[in-house]
């Protein structure tokens, strides 16, 4: 088998244990904590499909967080609890989101890509912001979760946990499957050499809008899971530190290896946690802990799997 | 005729790197660019493949004006190029660099669930076109590890896996072997009667062997275009450009 | 009608006010960028540290200008310090490398400085030589302090264009902008010259920061959004381009500031009131990035575009 096969099974295995483990302690606290770490790993599993396959460093990407998020919210607020309705509501708003947004950065590349995705992701934070209706600064409470009429009870940590650990199951599958499809290896080839790509008949723009898109919907996936555990919504969630996150997160696991941002998420969310409770002050050292990774090991820490992988006759 | 070049100009800044160029390809000859250093045959050849818009001229491909189309498009009509400079999928090894543009040009790219890695078909075929540059038993190192003039092979492969009807070849045997660039040598000569072929060579035993015709350019301009004889009668091409050089 | 005319000078000049002190953080950044191809997303941490410096100092002398001294002098040693330590092995990483250490960098100051200064806001007063107001047209008055900033600015602008158009270093600010190679094969000290520009930068910064105090509240992140301001700024200017970080800091700075006075009561002549009071708010304050996606759409690389590299 193949380590990368190994590498996805234990990170599964184990996160699909956590609820005994944690309701065998006591602890169900952990439960909450592993809820927050699978919805963001969501998160960093569809921001990796873009920038380690498709070399797109998104800096906006926490705004389809938020449009899930909001989707979810603003149903609820107008009485729509039915839990159909407000997933397809969020992924549509998102698809149709990350295609505008996307049309207009995709075609930029480098710095002015990153700069693009930061600027629509602060003007969606700040229509966030100027929405009173929905709360505006402060956020709004949401009465219920999401409804699936009785067999699906999102109350129930343990029921939205699971729900989440397959949402995270079936993407990271779908995503594994897609790096290694005809359309994957296109993204992958615009990525490494967009002129030979080119030269061969392939016109990047669609391909990567495609992608961009994919991961955008993906991502509004977590963000209505996201709005379930709150049962709250604020602009906070989109903010420019949170896609900052993000990316932090699938560095920290490695880039293109789709199974590292997961680590990265468990690794962030749970130093955060962790660290939160030692002191307030913890973000003086997540701060330099986060320079000592990119400037000693910034191949992540799944990336020698990778290197592994794409080189086995080293 | 296959491609038909009219007056075709290229500036860059005060430089201009392609001078009036007219030149015109009938279907499956190999019509060769010489040239020094310097004298604009890559920018030519760049032009045609679209990757550089050219100030002034028209290019007919195909009894079609290409000349506004973008090189993704020239490339999907038969038109494919190498690169003077390698530039291959370095992360891909030299068999998935070939599938790639096979499937590109199958057009079947939207596929999101099937590997590529256990599509026997295109597995077969990317392997036929390895086959054919001599690399089938190198198929699965990663491009970035091959040796050199594997890479310049590899170069070659891939444009012929996108079944071009015009092959645009920049420099195919610069830094290779003498082995090795004789098998190009020997490929490109074997590929004449069914594709046709624009050159640039430096290597003056390859040109005379393999060209129908030959246009000379020095400093963007033709200086002189006709059969090998011609041009190695021709005197002021001796005196500019052919002159001092061992090969001739 | 005359009060609205006052209103929209009032309003242009606030405009004008808040584009400068873009400028002062923008300049930095962008010779940063456009030089060492560095994002530095810590810049606006050297404006915050300037607000704090320079308060805290006024509060100790009761002089405004040691403040601001201090806060230049205390921003540059710590900018240079940030160069040395961080940046020395960022500037040939890739920009998604840089991103992350300067975050790392801006998450570690923001808590450094509520651990020093405390998690509540502070205010610095208006020295009081400058806070009375003056007539720029009769009958029409304006704060005397605004009035300074706008002039600071001005000054750091004709300041900066001479320092890049006529000093040695000023051409190998350019030549480094167009062409480090080139720069390099002349054999200057190209490490020198990155820290002074850093340097450079850190103090136009803290100057920004420094003048900010007294107008606005000095909290841990106020470089936050700053810093986003001025990433912006940079886009639509062009990268590395000081001309164009100045055109599109006023740009920006008017744009932002009409947006948000004007914007509703002009919303509320042809829409309902309710109607204007909702979209014009939330326009407003999306209204610089929509300026930039506009901008970009047909500059993609701004308005005073790098030279080839
Ligand atoms: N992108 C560019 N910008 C500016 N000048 C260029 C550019 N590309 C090429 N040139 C100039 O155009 C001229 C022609 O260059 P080109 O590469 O086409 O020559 P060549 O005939 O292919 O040379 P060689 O035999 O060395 O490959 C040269 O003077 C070169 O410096
Ligand atoms: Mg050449």
């Amino acid at each position: 088998m193949q380590s990368r096969t190994v590498v996805a099974a234990v990170i599964f295995t184990a996160l699909a244990l956590v609820p005994s483990v944690a309701t065998a302690l006591n602890q169900s606290f952990y439960i909450d904590v592993g809820i927050r770490i699978l919805i963001f790993a969501i998160a960093a599993l569809s921001l990796d499909l873009i920038l380690g396959y498709g070399g797109m460093v998104s800096f906006g990407h926490a705004a389809f967080l938020g449009i899930g998020a909001y989707a979810v919210g603003i149903l609820a607020y107008f009485g729509v609890h039915n839990g159909l309705a407000q997933f397809v509501a969020a992924i549509v708003v998102s698809t149709l989101a990350a295609l505008f947004i996307g049309a207009v950065s995709v075609r930029t590349t480098g710095v002015y890509f990153i700069m693009t995705t930061l600027a629509f992701g602060q003007m969606l934070y700040f229509l966030a912001v100027s929405m009173s209706k929905f709360g505006g600064d402060d956020g709004m409470n949401i009465s219920s979760t999401s409804d699936f009429g009785g067999w699906l009870d999102l109350h129930n940590p343990i029921v939205l946990y699971y729900t989440c650990f397959c949402f995270l199951l079936g993407f990271a599958v779908f995503s594994d499957r897609l790096v290694g499809s005809r359309f994957g290896m296109v993204l992958r080839a615009i990525h490494m050499n967009e002129q030979r790509a080119v030269a061969i008949g392939v016109g990047s723009f669609r391909y990567k809008l495609t992608a961009f898109v994919i991961s955008g919907a993906m991502c509004g996936v977590s963000g209505a899971l996201l709005a379930n555990q709150a049962l709250f919504v604020s602009p906070a969630i989109m903010h420019w530190t949170r896609s900052g996150e993000i990316l932090i997160m699938v560095i920290l696991g490695g880039i293109g290896t789709l199974f590292g941002p997961i680590i990265g998420a468990v690794v962030y969310l749970l130093l955060e946690s962790t660290l939160s409770r030692i002191t307030e002050h913890w973000e003086i050292i997540l701060g330099p802990f986060l320079i000592i990774v990119v400037l000693f090991a910034h191949r992540g820490m799944l990336g020698w799997i990778a290197e592994r992988r794409r080189a086995p006759t080293k | 005729m296959l491609l038909v070049v009219d007056s075709l100009v290229k500036r860059f800044g005060g430089l201009v790197a392609t001078d009036n160029v007219t030149l015109a390809v009938p279907a499956g000859q190999i019509h060769a660019i010489i040239g020094p250093n310097g004298a604009g045959k890559t920018t030519l050849l760049s032009q045609l493949a679209g990757e550089l818009r050219s100030d002034a001229g028209t290019i007919h491909f195909d009894g079609e004006d290409i000349t506004a189309l973008p090189a993704h498009i020239r490339a999907a009509r038969g038109l494919a190029r190498s690169f003077q400079i390698n530039s291959v999928f370095k992360d891909f090894t030299a068999l998935e660099n070939v599938a790639l543009a096979i499937q590109v040009h199958e057009g079947h790219c939207f596929r999101f669930w099937g590997q590529v890695a256990k599509d026997a078909a295109l597995q077969s075929a990317a392997l036929g076109f390895l086959a054919q540059v001599n690399l089938e038993e190198r198929a699965n190192i990663i491009a970035a590890n091959l040796a050199y003039g594997e890479r310049r092979a590899l170069e070659v492969a891939i444009a012929l896996a996108s079944r071009p009807k015009l092959l645009l070849l920049d420099e195919p045997t610069s830094g290779m072997g003498a082995n090795e660039s004789a098998e190009i040598v020997t490929l490109l000569a074997k590929l004449k009667r069914t594709l046709t072929i624009l050159l640039i060579e430096h290597d003056m035993n390859a040109v005379f062997a393999l060209a129908d015709r030959i246009t000379v350019l020095v400093y963007g301009r033709t200086v002189a275009a006709g059969s090998p004889e011609e041009i190695r009668a021709n005197t002021d091409v001796r005196r500019a450009y052919l002159g001092e050089d061992e090969d001739f | 009608m005359n009060i609205n005319i006052f209103f929209l000078l009032e309003q242009l000049l606030n405009g004008v006010q808040f584009g400068v002190m873009l400028f002062l953080i923008s300049a930095g950044l962008t010779l940063v960028f456009g030089i060492m191809n560095l994002i530095n997303l810590a810049h606006g941490v050297l404006y915050m540290l300037g607000a704090y410096i320079c308060a805290s100092v006024i509060q100790a002398s009761g002089s405004f200008l040691v403040g601001v001294a201090a806060a230049i002098v205390g921003s540059l040693a710590a900018g240079i310090v940030i160069e040395l330590v961080t940046f020395r092995p960022l500037y040939r990483r890739t920009h998604l490398d840089q991103v992350l250490v300067t975050f790392g960098l801006t998450l570690f100051f923001n808590e450094l400085v509520r651990i020093i200064w405390g998690p509540t806001a502070l205010y610095a007063a208006v020295p009081a030589a400058l806070s009375g107001q003056i007539d720029i047209l009769p009958g029409a008055p304006y704060p005397t302090y605004r009035l300074v900033i706008i002039g600071t600015g001005i000054l750091a602008a004709v300041f900066l264009y001479a320092l890049v158009s006529y000093t040695r270093i000023g051409m190998l600010i350019r030549a480094g902008a167009s062409n480090r190679v080139m720069v390099e094969a002349l054999g200057v000290n190209i490490k020198l010259l990155y820290t002074f520009i850093f340097g450079l930068g850190a103090a136009l910064a803290a100057l920004a920061g420094a003048l900010a105090g007294p107008i606005l509240a000095i909290e841990s992140g106020m470089g936050n959004g700053m810093l986003i301001l001025a990433l912006v700024v940079i886009v639509i200017g062009g990268i590395g381009s000081i001309r164009g970080a100045f055109i599109a800091s006023i740009l920006v700075g008017t744009v932002d500031t009409l947006g948000r006075t004007m914007l509703r009561p002009l919303f509320a002549t042809f829409l309902s009131q309710a109607t204007a009071d909702q979209a014009g708010p939330a326009i407003a304050s999306m209204l610089i990035y929509l300026l930039m996606a506009f901008i970009l759409f047909f500059r993609p690389q701004g308005l005073f575009p790098p030279r080839i590299r």
